[in-house]
Protein backbone atom coordinates (compact mmCIF):
# COMPACT_ATOMS: atom_id res chain seq x y z
CA UNK A 1 0.00 0.00 0.00
CA UNK A 2 1.44 2.97 -0.81
CA UNK A 3 -0.50 5.39 0.40
CA UNK A 4 -3.15 7.62 -1.74
CA UNK A 5 -3.41 8.56 -5.47
CA UNK A 6 -2.19 12.32 -5.29
CA UNK A 7 -6.33 13.22 -6.49
CA UNK A 8 -7.85 11.25 -3.24
CA UNK A 9 -5.46 13.46 -0.99
CA UNK A 10 -6.04 17.14 -2.56
CA UNK A 11 -9.89 15.80 -1.88
CA UNK A 12 -9.55 14.79 1.86
CA UNK A 13 -6.60 17.40 2.93
CA UNK A 14 -8.58 18.98 5.55
CA UNK A 15 -8.38 15.77 7.42
CA UNK A 16 -5.31 14.12 9.44
CA UNK A 17 -3.52 11.81 7.88
CA UNK A 18 -4.74 8.86 9.30
CA UNK A 19 -8.45 9.54 8.75
CA UNK A 20 -7.84 10.45 5.17
CA UNK A 21 -6.62 6.88 4.68
CA UNK A 22 -9.30 5.22 6.67
CA UNK A 23 -11.86 7.59 4.47
CA UNK A 24 -10.34 6.96 1.44
CA UNK A 25 -10.60 3.20 1.56
CA UNK A 26 -13.83 3.07 3.36
CA UNK A 27 -15.19 5.00 -0.17
CA UNK A 28 -13.07 2.15 -2.19
CA UNK A 29 -14.48 -1.01 -0.51
CA UNK A 30 -18.02 0.82 -0.29
CA UNK A 31 -18.08 1.08 -4.12
CA UNK A 32 -15.73 -2.53 -5.05
CA UNK A 33 -18.72 -3.53 -2.17
CA UNK A 34 -21.83 -2.30 -4.63
CA UNK A 35 -20.23 -3.13 -7.48
CA UNK A 36 -20.01 -7.17 -6.37
CA UNK A 37 -23.55 -7.41 -5.07
CA UNK A 38 -24.55 -5.97 -8.06
CA UNK A 39 -23.38 -8.18 -10.24
CA UNK A 40 -24.29 -11.27 -7.88
CA UNK A 41 -28.00 -9.32 -8.26
CA UNK A 42 -27.75 -9.65 -12.06
CA UNK A 43 -25.85 -13.31 -12.57
CA UNK A 44 -28.87 -14.42 -10.54
CA UNK A 45 -31.07 -13.07 -13.52
CA UNK A 46 -28.47 -14.35 -15.75
CA UNK A 47 -28.93 -17.76 -14.39
CA UNK A 48 -32.15 -18.25 -14.67
CA UNK A 49 -32.56 -16.92 -18.08
CA UNK A 50 -30.00 -19.45 -19.13
CA UNK A 51 -30.76 -22.25 -17.87
CA UNK A 52 -34.53 -21.47 -19.20
CA UNK A 53 -33.00 -21.22 -22.73
CA UNK A 54 -31.19 -24.47 -22.34
CA UNK A 55 -34.00 -26.53 -20.84
CA UNK A 56 -36.11 -24.60 -23.82
CA UNK A 57 -38.24 -22.40 -21.79
CA UNK A 58 -38.53 -18.52 -21.52
CA UNK A 59 -37.72 -17.92 -17.72
CA UNK A 60 -38.15 -14.56 -15.59
CA UNK A 61 -39.54 -11.84 -18.42
CA UNK A 62 -41.95 -9.90 -16.50
CA UNK A 63 -40.41 -7.57 -14.39
CA UNK A 64 -38.84 -4.33 -16.41
CA UNK A 65 -37.60 -4.88 -19.86
CA UNK A 66 -36.78 -8.64 -20.69
CA UNK A 67 -36.85 -9.37 -16.99
CA UNK A 68 -34.20 -6.72 -16.17
CA UNK A 69 -35.78 -5.94 -12.89
CA UNK A 70 -36.32 -8.99 -11.16
CA UNK A 71 -33.46 -9.74 -9.10
CA UNK A 72 -34.91 -6.15 -7.36
CA UNK A 73 -38.21 -7.88 -6.77
CA UNK A 74 -36.91 -10.94 -5.65
CA UNK A 75 -34.73 -8.69 -3.05
CA UNK A 76 -38.24 -6.94 -1.85
CA UNK A 77 -39.85 -10.16 -1.86
CA UNK A 78 -37.25 -11.54 0.80
CA UNK A 79 -37.07 -7.89 2.34
CA UNK A 80 -40.41 -8.02 3.41
CA UNK A 81 -40.98 -11.53 4.38
CA UNK A 82 -40.45 -12.48 8.64
CA UNK A 83 -36.64 -14.22 9.46
CA UNK A 84 -38.03 -16.91 11.27
CA UNK A 85 -35.72 -17.50 14.31
CA UNK A 86 -36.46 -21.65 15.35
CA UNK A 87 -37.82 -21.67 18.75
CA UNK A 88 -34.69 -24.33 19.89
CA UNK A 89 -31.86 -23.28 17.99
CA UNK A 90 -28.83 -21.54 19.45
CA UNK A 91 -30.04 -18.12 18.52
CA UNK A 92 -26.70 -15.94 18.28
CA UNK A 93 -24.83 -18.16 15.84
CA UNK A 94 -27.84 -18.62 14.10
CA UNK A 95 -27.94 -15.10 13.23
CA UNK A 96 -24.09 -14.71 12.82
CA UNK A 97 -23.75 -17.69 10.42
CA UNK A 98 -25.09 -15.79 7.68
CA UNK A 99 -22.84 -13.48 7.90
CA UNK A 100 -19.93 -15.55 8.36
CA UNK A 101 -20.81 -16.99 4.99
CA UNK A 102 -20.93 -13.48 3.38
CA UNK A 103 -18.07 -11.74 5.25
CA UNK A 104 -14.81 -14.12 4.00
CA UNK A 105 -16.86 -13.65 0.36
CA UNK A 106 -16.67 -9.77 0.16
CA UNK A 107 -12.80 -9.31 1.97
CA UNK A 108 -11.58 -11.39 -0.72
CA UNK A 109 -12.07 -8.87 -3.13
CA UNK A 110 -10.16 -6.47 -1.89
CA UNK A 111 -6.50 -8.39 -3.09
CA UNK A 112 -7.99 -8.71 -6.85
CA UNK A 113 -6.49 -6.88 -9.64
CA UNK A 114 -9.16 -5.68 -11.36
CA UNK A 115 -7.54 -3.61 -14.17
CA UNK A 116 -4.14 -2.60 -14.73
CA UNK A 117 -2.31 -1.45 -11.87
CA UNK A 118 -5.43 -1.12 -9.38
CA UNK A 119 -6.16 -3.43 -6.34
CA UNK A 120 -7.31 -2.59 -3.48
CA UNK A 121 -4.73 -3.83 -0.98
CA UNK A 122 -1.70 -4.99 -3.16
CA UNK A 123 -0.20 -7.20 -0.41
CA UNK A 124 2.50 -9.34 -1.20
CA UNK A 125 1.27 -12.61 0.10
CA UNK A 126 -2.08 -11.93 -1.73
CA UNK A 127 -3.14 -16.02 -3.14
CA UNK A 128 -2.39 -17.10 0.59
CA UNK A 129 -4.83 -14.50 1.86
CA UNK A 130 -7.52 -16.03 -0.57
CA UNK A 131 -6.80 -19.04 0.44
CA UNK A 132 -7.26 -18.86 4.14
CA UNK A 133 -10.37 -16.23 3.84
CA UNK A 134 -11.86 -18.62 1.25
CA UNK A 135 -11.37 -21.46 3.93
CA UNK A 136 -13.06 -19.71 6.73
CA UNK A 137 -16.20 -19.26 4.23
CA UNK A 138 -16.92 -22.47 5.43
CA UNK A 139 -17.53 -21.71 8.64
CA UNK A 140 -21.09 -19.93 7.91
CA UNK A 141 -22.31 -23.77 6.47
CA UNK A 142 -21.57 -25.40 9.54
CA UNK A 143 -22.72 -23.24 11.98
CA UNK A 144 -25.72 -22.79 10.14
CA UNK A 145 -26.44 -26.70 10.37
CA UNK A 146 -25.55 -26.80 13.91
CA UNK A 147 -27.07 -23.79 15.37
CA UNK A 148 -30.84 -24.36 13.53
CA UNK A 149 -31.26 -27.76 15.63
CA UNK A 150 -32.66 -29.42 13.16
CA UNK A 151 -31.69 -32.83 11.29
CA UNK A 152 -31.63 -31.80 7.88
CA UNK A 153 -29.49 -29.12 8.75
CA UNK A 154 -26.96 -30.76 10.17
CA UNK A 155 -26.56 -33.27 8.00
CA UNK A 156 -25.88 -30.94 5.57
CA UNK A 157 -23.71 -29.00 7.66
CA UNK A 158 -21.53 -32.14 7.86
CA UNK A 159 -21.82 -32.47 3.93
CA UNK A 160 -20.27 -28.89 3.77
CA UNK A 161 -17.50 -29.94 6.24
CA UNK A 162 -16.00 -33.08 4.49
CA UNK A 163 -16.59 -31.88 1.10
CA UNK A 164 -15.36 -28.60 1.36
CA UNK A 165 -11.86 -29.33 3.46
CA UNK A 166 -11.55 -32.10 0.86
CA UNK A 167 -11.09 -29.84 -2.25
CA UNK A 168 -9.56 -27.16 -0.42
CA UNK A 169 -6.74 -29.10 -0.52
CA UNK A 170 -6.57 -30.10 -4.69
CA UNK A 171 -7.63 -25.85 -4.97
CA UNK A 172 -4.01 -25.42 -2.84
CA UNK A 173 -2.14 -28.12 -4.63
CA UNK A 174 -3.15 -26.79 -8.11
CA UNK A 175 -2.15 -22.90 -6.57
CA UNK A 176 1.22 -24.69 -6.04
CA UNK A 177 1.57 -25.38 -9.50
CA UNK A 178 0.57 -21.38 -10.28
CA UNK A 179 3.22 -20.27 -8.20
CA UNK A 180 5.81 -22.05 -8.98
CA UNK A 181 5.14 -20.96 -12.80
CA UNK A 182 4.64 -17.24 -11.52
CA UNK A 183 7.38 -17.36 -8.94
CA UNK A 184 5.32 -14.80 -6.51
CA UNK A 185 2.20 -14.95 -4.37
CA UNK A 186 1.19 -11.46 -5.83
CA UNK A 187 -2.06 -11.80 -7.99
CA UNK A 188 -0.70 -8.44 -10.00
CA UNK A 189 2.75 -10.26 -10.42
CA UNK A 190 0.85 -13.78 -11.80
CA UNK A 191 -0.83 -11.99 -14.44
CA UNK A 192 2.20 -10.21 -15.35
CA UNK A 193 4.11 -13.64 -15.62
CA UNK A 194 1.03 -14.42 -18.90
CA UNK A 195 1.97 -11.15 -20.63
CA UNK A 196 2.60 -11.78 -24.31
CA UNK A 197 -1.03 -12.51 -25.85
CA UNK A 198 -3.22 -15.71 -25.55
CA UNK A 199 -0.38 -18.40 -26.12
CA UNK A 200 1.35 -17.31 -22.96
CA UNK A 201 -1.32 -17.91 -20.36
CA UNK A 202 -0.57 -20.65 -17.50
CA UNK A 203 -3.12 -22.93 -18.67
CA UNK A 204 -1.48 -24.06 -21.68
CA UNK A 205 1.30 -25.40 -19.53
CA UNK A 206 -0.99 -26.24 -15.72
CA UNK A 207 -3.54 -27.48 -18.22
CA UNK A 208 -4.92 -30.60 -15.70
CA UNK A 209 -4.28 -27.75 -13.03
CA UNK A 210 -6.76 -25.90 -14.38
CA UNK A 211 -9.12 -28.31 -14.51
CA UNK A 212 -8.72 -29.57 -10.96
CA UNK A 213 -8.72 -26.06 -9.94
CA UNK A 214 -12.44 -25.02 -11.59
CA UNK A 215 -13.83 -28.50 -10.69
CA UNK A 216 -12.80 -27.79 -6.95
CA UNK A 217 -14.17 -24.27 -7.38
CA UNK A 218 -17.09 -25.31 -8.01
CA UNK A 219 -17.33 -28.32 -5.85
CA UNK A 220 -16.15 -25.58 -2.87
CA UNK A 221 -19.26 -22.74 -3.84
CA UNK A 222 -21.27 -26.13 -3.63
CA UNK A 223 -23.35 -25.60 -7.08
CA UNK A 224 -24.75 -28.08 -9.23
CA UNK A 225 -23.34 -30.81 -9.99
CA UNK A 226 -21.69 -31.10 -6.09
CA UNK A 227 -24.57 -29.42 -4.54
CA UNK A 228 -25.38 -32.15 -1.84
CA UNK A 229 -24.99 -29.90 0.61
CA UNK A 230 -28.26 -28.50 -0.27
CA UNK A 231 -29.60 -31.79 -2.14
CA UNK A 232 -33.28 -30.81 -2.49
CA UNK A 233 -34.36 -34.16 -3.07
CA UNK A 234 -32.69 -35.83 -0.16
CA UNK A 235 -32.17 -33.21 2.77
CA UNK A 236 -34.91 -30.84 1.55
CA UNK A 237 -32.65 -27.66 1.25
CA UNK A 238 -29.63 -28.79 3.92
CA UNK A 239 -28.03 -26.37 6.03
CA UNK A 240 -30.27 -23.30 5.23
CA UNK A 241 -33.52 -25.23 5.46
CA UNK A 242 -34.40 -23.19 8.64
CA UNK A 243 -33.66 -19.96 7.27
CA UNK A 244 -35.48 -17.87 5.75
CA UNK A 245 -35.94 -13.69 4.78
CA UNK A 246 -32.85 -11.82 4.25
CA UNK A 247 -31.35 -14.17 6.35
CA UNK A 248 -31.59 -16.78 3.47
CA UNK A 249 -30.62 -14.14 1.28
CA UNK A 250 -27.73 -13.75 2.41
CA UNK A 251 -26.43 -17.16 2.08
CA UNK A 252 -27.72 -16.94 -1.31
CA UNK A 253 -25.23 -13.78 -1.98
CA UNK A 254 -22.62 -15.27 -0.35
CA UNK A 255 -23.08 -18.49 -3.07
CA UNK A 256 -23.37 -15.75 -5.69
CA UNK A 257 -20.66 -13.95 -4.74
CA UNK A 258 -18.03 -17.00 -4.53
CA UNK A 259 -19.16 -18.12 -8.01
CA UNK A 260 -18.28 -14.59 -8.94
CA UNK A 261 -14.51 -14.85 -6.91
CA UNK A 262 -13.70 -18.61 -8.22
CA UNK A 263 -14.95 -17.23 -12.02
CA UNK A 264 -12.38 -13.98 -11.01
CA UNK A 265 -9.38 -16.24 -9.66
CA UNK A 266 -9.44 -18.45 -12.75
CA UNK A 267 -9.13 -15.98 -15.22
CA UNK A 268 -6.21 -14.57 -13.01
CA UNK A 269 -4.36 -17.41 -11.84
CA UNK A 270 -4.78 -19.63 -15.60
CA UNK A 271 -6.07 -16.76 -18.61
CA UNK A 272 -3.98 -13.58 -17.46
CA UNK A 273 -6.43 -11.74 -15.88
CA UNK A 274 -6.67 -7.97 -17.40
CA UNK A 275 -4.23 -8.85 -19.81
CA UNK A 276 -5.51 -8.82 -23.80
CA UNK A 277 -5.52 -12.40 -25.34
CA UNK A 278 -4.33 -10.15 -28.49
CA UNK A 279 -1.44 -8.92 -27.35
CA UNK A 280 1.57 -8.61 -29.80
CA UNK A 281 -0.59 -8.62 -32.85
CA UNK A 282 0.06 -6.13 -35.32
CA UNK A 283 -3.48 -4.56 -35.01
CA UNK A 284 -3.70 -1.18 -37.32
CA UNK A 285 -3.36 1.96 -35.16
CA UNK A 286 -7.56 2.12 -34.79
CA UNK A 287 -7.65 -1.46 -33.25
CA UNK A 288 -4.63 -0.56 -30.80
CA UNK A 289 -6.56 -0.63 -28.19
CA UNK A 290 -6.95 -4.37 -28.61
CA UNK A 291 -4.27 -5.45 -27.95
CA UNK A 292 -3.85 -3.01 -24.57
CA UNK A 293 -4.47 -4.80 -21.33
CA UNK A 294 -8.03 -3.43 -19.70
CA UNK A 295 -11.31 -4.03 -17.58
CA UNK A 296 -12.98 -5.24 -19.98
CA UNK A 297 -10.95 -8.15 -20.78
CA UNK A 298 -11.01 -9.80 -17.38
CA UNK A 299 -15.14 -8.52 -17.46
CA UNK A 300 -14.84 -11.06 -20.36
CA UNK A 301 -13.10 -13.76 -18.91
CA UNK A 302 -14.87 -13.78 -15.68
CA UNK A 303 -18.55 -13.77 -17.70
CA UNK A 304 -17.15 -16.95 -19.62
CA UNK A 305 -16.80 -18.76 -16.71
CA UNK A 306 -19.78 -18.20 -14.57
CA UNK A 307 -21.23 -19.04 -17.91
CA UNK A 308 -19.60 -22.38 -17.22
CA UNK A 309 -20.95 -22.36 -14.22
CA UNK A 310 -24.65 -22.04 -14.86
CA UNK A 311 -24.22 -24.51 -17.69
CA UNK A 312 -22.55 -27.20 -15.75
CA UNK A 313 -25.55 -26.63 -13.74
CA UNK A 314 -27.87 -27.43 -16.29
CA UNK A 315 -26.37 -30.08 -17.86
CA UNK A 316 -24.92 -32.64 -15.08
CA UNK A 317 -27.13 -34.69 -12.85
CA UNK A 318 -25.91 -34.48 -8.97
CA UNK A 319 -22.92 -36.52 -8.23
CA UNK A 320 -23.33 -39.07 -5.59
CA UNK A 321 -21.34 -38.16 -1.79
CA UNK A 322 -19.16 -41.26 -2.05
CA UNK A 323 -18.48 -40.33 -5.15
CA UNK A 324 -17.54 -36.50 -4.30
CA UNK A 325 -15.24 -37.62 -1.66
CA UNK A 326 -13.33 -40.13 -4.21
CA UNK A 327 -13.27 -37.60 -7.22
CA UNK A 328 -11.56 -35.02 -4.30
CA UNK A 329 -9.60 -37.36 -2.47
CA UNK A 330 -8.68 -40.07 -5.21
CA UNK A 331 -8.72 -38.19 -8.09
CA UNK A 332 -7.70 -34.19 -8.17
CA UNK A 333 -5.22 -34.86 -5.28
CA UNK A 334 -2.56 -37.17 -7.14
CA UNK A 335 -3.62 -35.43 -10.44
CA UNK A 336 -2.00 -31.78 -8.86
CA UNK A 337 0.48 -33.85 -6.96
CA UNK A 338 2.13 -35.67 -10.34
CA UNK A 339 1.89 -32.35 -12.27
CA UNK A 340 3.54 -30.56 -9.96
CA UNK A 341 6.05 -32.85 -10.48
CA UNK A 342 6.16 -32.86 -13.87
CA UNK A 343 5.91 -29.42 -13.49
CA UNK A 344 9.17 -29.49 -11.36
CA UNK A 345 11.19 -31.12 -14.68
CA UNK A 346 9.93 -28.71 -16.90
CA UNK A 347 11.95 -25.99 -14.55
CA UNK A 348 14.99 -28.30 -14.75
CA UNK A 349 14.84 -28.70 -18.01
CA UNK A 350 14.08 -25.13 -18.86
CA UNK A 351 10.82 -25.98 -20.39
CA UNK A 352 7.89 -23.26 -20.91
CA UNK A 353 7.84 -19.56 -21.36
CA UNK A 354 9.18 -19.12 -17.25
CA UNK A 355 11.93 -21.19 -17.42
CA UNK A 356 13.97 -18.20 -18.29
CA UNK A 357 14.03 -17.00 -14.97
CA UNK B 1 0.53 6.07 22.36
CA UNK B 2 0.26 5.16 18.32
CA UNK B 3 -2.44 3.89 16.18
CA UNK B 4 -0.29 0.27 16.18
CA UNK B 5 -0.41 0.06 20.03
CA UNK B 6 -3.93 0.69 20.60
CA UNK B 7 -4.55 -1.75 18.02
CA UNK B 8 -2.01 -4.10 19.56
CA UNK B 9 -3.75 -3.81 22.87
CA UNK B 10 -7.73 -4.01 21.83
CA UNK B 11 -6.78 -7.08 19.86
CA UNK B 12 -4.70 -8.65 22.54
CA UNK B 13 -8.09 -7.74 25.14
CA UNK B 14 -10.05 -9.72 22.94
CA UNK B 15 -7.80 -12.52 22.85
CA UNK B 16 -7.94 -12.69 26.41
CA UNK B 17 -11.50 -12.27 26.68
CA UNK B 18 -11.96 -15.80 24.28
CA UNK B 19 -8.97 -17.45 25.30
CA UNK B 20 -11.15 -17.63 29.13
CA UNK B 21 -14.32 -18.37 26.72
CA UNK B 22 -12.60 -21.29 25.67
CA UNK B 23 -12.46 -22.74 29.08
CA UNK B 24 -15.35 -21.27 30.61
CA UNK B 25 -17.84 -21.82 27.84
CA UNK B 26 -20.20 -24.98 28.92
CA UNK B 27 -21.12 -26.14 25.70
CA UNK B 28 -18.21 -27.67 23.42
CA UNK B 29 -18.65 -25.99 20.09
CA UNK B 30 -18.70 -22.78 22.13
CA UNK B 31 -15.79 -23.79 23.07
CA UNK B 32 -14.19 -24.54 19.99
CA UNK B 33 -15.80 -21.04 18.05
CA UNK B 34 -13.75 -19.58 21.05
CA UNK B 35 -10.34 -21.04 20.16
CA UNK B 36 -11.27 -20.25 16.32
CA UNK B 37 -12.27 -16.54 17.61
CA UNK B 38 -8.66 -16.56 19.49
CA UNK B 39 -6.78 -17.98 16.41
CA UNK B 40 -8.00 -14.99 14.32
CA UNK B 41 -6.87 -12.69 16.81
CA UNK B 42 -3.23 -13.95 17.58
CA UNK B 43 -3.21 -13.80 13.66
CA UNK B 44 -3.79 -10.44 13.72
CA UNK B 45 -1.37 -9.57 16.17
CA UNK B 46 1.48 -11.10 13.88
CA UNK B 47 -0.20 -8.54 11.56
CA UNK B 48 0.96 -5.61 13.37
CA UNK B 49 4.44 -7.49 13.76
CA UNK B 50 4.37 -7.08 9.40
CA UNK B 51 4.58 -11.19 10.18
CA UNK B 52 1.99 -11.79 6.96
CA UNK B 53 2.88 -14.87 6.26
CA UNK B 54 2.65 -16.64 9.45
CA UNK B 55 -0.72 -14.95 10.49
CA UNK B 56 -2.41 -16.17 6.82
CA UNK B 57 -0.76 -19.54 7.45
CA UNK B 58 -2.20 -19.58 11.04
CA UNK B 59 -5.64 -18.70 9.56
CA UNK B 60 -5.48 -20.99 6.40
CA UNK B 61 -3.87 -24.02 8.77
CA UNK B 62 -5.74 -23.99 12.09
CA UNK B 63 -9.29 -21.89 11.29
CA UNK B 64 -9.52 -23.19 7.81
CA UNK B 65 -8.67 -26.78 8.12
CA UNK B 66 -7.60 -28.11 11.71
CA UNK B 67 -10.69 -26.01 13.31
CA UNK B 68 -13.31 -27.21 10.87
CA UNK B 69 -12.59 -30.74 11.33
CA UNK B 70 -12.39 -30.20 15.19
CA UNK B 71 -16.04 -28.88 15.05
CA UNK B 72 -17.31 -31.83 13.09
CA UNK B 73 -16.05 -34.33 15.74
CA UNK B 74 -17.18 -31.95 18.53
CA UNK B 75 -20.71 -31.30 16.74
CA UNK B 76 -21.72 -34.84 16.53
CA UNK B 77 -20.77 -36.03 19.83
CA UNK B 78 -22.82 -36.27 22.23
CA UNK B 79 -21.10 -35.12 25.54
CA UNK B 80 -21.94 -35.62 29.02
CA UNK B 81 -21.52 -32.35 30.94
CA UNK B 82 -21.39 -33.98 34.20
CA UNK B 83 -19.47 -37.06 33.57
CA UNK B 84 -16.96 -34.95 32.16
CA UNK B 85 -16.87 -32.40 35.18
CA UNK B 86 -16.16 -35.82 38.23
CA UNK B 87 -12.76 -36.06 37.76
CA UNK B 88 -12.09 -32.32 38.76
CA UNK B 89 -11.12 -32.50 42.08
CA UNK B 90 -8.97 -35.48 40.81
CA UNK B 91 -7.17 -33.68 38.76
CA UNK B 92 -7.01 -30.42 39.85
CA UNK B 93 -3.43 -30.64 41.69
CA UNK B 94 -2.03 -31.47 38.55
CA UNK B 95 -3.60 -28.48 36.67
CA UNK B 96 -2.68 -26.46 39.12
CA UNK B 97 0.86 -27.11 38.94
CA UNK B 98 1.36 -26.61 34.75
CA UNK B 99 -1.09 -23.16 35.59
CA UNK B 100 1.88 -22.31 37.84
CA UNK B 101 4.46 -23.30 35.89
CA UNK B 102 2.97 -21.14 32.42
CA UNK B 103 2.84 -18.08 35.01
CA UNK B 104 6.12 -18.59 36.31
CA UNK B 105 7.88 -19.16 32.32
CA UNK B 106 5.82 -15.84 31.22
CA UNK B 107 6.59 -13.68 34.54
CA UNK B 108 10.69 -15.07 33.44
CA UNK B 109 10.15 -13.25 29.80
CA UNK B 110 9.34 -10.17 31.77
CA UNK B 111 10.85 -9.99 34.67
CA UNK B 112 13.97 -10.65 31.80
CA UNK B 113 12.73 -7.49 29.65
CA UNK B 114 12.48 -5.20 32.51
CA UNK B 115 16.16 -5.68 33.07
CA UNK B 116 17.10 -3.83 30.32
CA UNK B 117 18.64 -7.29 28.62
CA UNK B 118 17.91 -7.12 25.22
CA UNK B 119 16.81 -10.48 24.60
CA UNK B 120 13.82 -9.71 22.28
CA UNK B 121 15.75 -6.90 20.02
CA UNK B 122 13.24 -4.76 18.76
CA UNK B 123 10.92 -5.50 15.42
CA UNK B 124 12.93 -4.37 12.25
CA UNK B 125 10.20 -3.08 10.03
CA UNK B 126 10.88 -3.97 6.79
CA UNK B 127 11.57 -1.66 3.97
CA UNK B 128 9.56 -0.90 1.03
CA UNK B 129 9.24 -4.09 -0.87
CA UNK B 130 10.68 -6.54 1.93
CA UNK B 131 8.64 -9.95 1.55
CA UNK B 132 8.59 -11.44 4.33
CA UNK B 133 7.14 -14.57 2.81
CA UNK B 134 10.10 -14.86 0.45
CA UNK B 135 12.95 -14.48 3.75
CA UNK B 136 11.19 -17.77 5.40
CA UNK B 137 11.27 -19.84 2.13
CA UNK B 138 15.13 -18.65 2.09
CA UNK B 139 15.71 -20.13 5.42
CA UNK B 140 13.38 -23.02 5.12
CA UNK B 141 15.37 -24.18 2.21
CA UNK B 142 18.75 -23.47 2.89
CA UNK B 143 19.96 -23.33 6.40
CA UNK B 144 16.75 -25.15 7.85
CA UNK B 145 16.62 -27.94 5.12
CA UNK B 146 16.96 -30.92 7.30
CA UNK B 147 14.92 -29.84 10.31
CA UNK B 148 12.43 -28.75 7.45
CA UNK B 149 12.58 -32.00 5.93
CA UNK B 150 12.62 -33.79 9.07
CA UNK B 151 9.04 -32.44 10.24
CA UNK B 152 7.66 -33.11 6.64
CA UNK B 153 8.78 -36.96 7.41
CA UNK B 154 7.36 -36.73 10.84
CA UNK B 155 3.92 -35.42 8.95
CA UNK B 156 3.71 -37.95 6.40
CA UNK B 157 4.74 -40.81 9.18
CA UNK B 158 1.41 -39.66 11.06
CA UNK B 159 -0.94 -39.62 7.82
CA UNK B 160 0.60 -43.08 6.65
CA UNK B 161 -0.51 -44.34 10.71
CA UNK B 162 -3.65 -42.60 10.47
CA UNK B 163 -4.56 -44.66 7.25
CA UNK B 164 -3.26 -47.49 8.06
CA UNK B 165 -5.13 -47.66 11.63
CA UNK B 166 -8.99 -46.85 10.16
CA UNK B 167 -8.25 -48.77 6.63
CA UNK B 168 -10.22 -52.26 8.01
CA UNK B 169 -11.66 -54.08 5.49
CA UNK B 170 -15.08 -55.41 7.95
CA UNK B 171 -16.59 -58.81 6.39
CA UNK B 172 -20.23 -58.19 5.57
CA UNK B 173 -20.72 -54.99 4.61
CA UNK B 174 -21.76 -53.84 1.55
CA UNK B 175 -20.06 -51.27 -0.04
CA UNK B 176 -19.56 -49.72 -3.16
CA UNK B 177 -16.81 -50.28 -5.82
CA UNK B 178 -16.77 -46.43 -7.14
CA UNK B 179 -13.98 -47.37 -9.88
CA UNK B 180 -16.22 -50.54 -10.72
CA UNK B 181 -19.38 -48.73 -11.72
CA UNK B 182 -17.19 -45.74 -13.25
CA UNK B 183 -15.73 -47.90 -15.76
CA UNK B 184 -18.55 -49.64 -16.28
CA UNK B 185 -19.47 -49.03 -20.19
CA UNK B 186 -22.94 -49.98 -22.00
CA UNK B 187 -21.69 -53.17 -23.93
CA UNK B 188 -21.06 -54.95 -20.61
CA UNK B 189 -24.78 -54.00 -19.18
CA UNK B 190 -26.88 -54.20 -22.32
CA UNK B 191 -26.66 -56.17 -25.65
CA UNK B 192 -28.63 -54.75 -28.43
CA UNK B 193 -29.74 -57.67 -30.73
CA UNK B 194 -30.41 -56.53 -34.73
CA UNK B 195 -33.08 -58.23 -36.34
CA UNK B 196 -35.81 -57.62 -38.72
CA UNK B 197 -38.77 -55.43 -37.70
CA UNK B 198 -40.94 -57.63 -39.42
CA UNK B 199 -40.89 -61.56 -39.32
CA UNK B 200 -41.71 -63.51 -42.60
CA UNK B 201 -44.98 -65.77 -42.04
Amino acid sequence: MSGLPDFAASLLSFLPDWAQAIVWYGVVALILFISVILTMAFLTLAERRVIGSIQARIGPNRVGWNGIGQPFADVLKLLVKEVIVPSSSSKFLFVLAPLLALIPALCTWAVMPLWPGFTVADINAGLLYILALTSAGVYGVILAGWAANSKYAFLGAMRAAAQMVAYEIAMGFALVGVVMAAGSLNLGEIIDAQRGGFFSYFFWWLLPLFVVYFVSGVAETNRAPFDVVEGESEIVAGFHVEYSGMAFAVFFVAEYVNMILISALTAVFFFGGWLSPFEGYPFPSWLAWLAAPHFIWFFLKISFFLFCFLWFRATFPRYRYDQIMRLGWKVFIPVTLVWIFVEGLFWIYKIGPWAVA
Amino acid sequence: MTLTEILFYAFSAVLIVAAVGVITARNPVHAALFLVFAFFNSAILWLLMEAEFLAIVLVLVYVGAVMVLFLFVVMMLDINLAQMREGFTRYAPLGIVIAALVVIEIGSVVWVKQLGVDAAPALATGAEGYSNTRDLGELLYTKYLYPFELAAVLLLLAIVAAISLTMRQRRGVKTQDIAAQVSVRAKDRIRLVKMDAEKDA
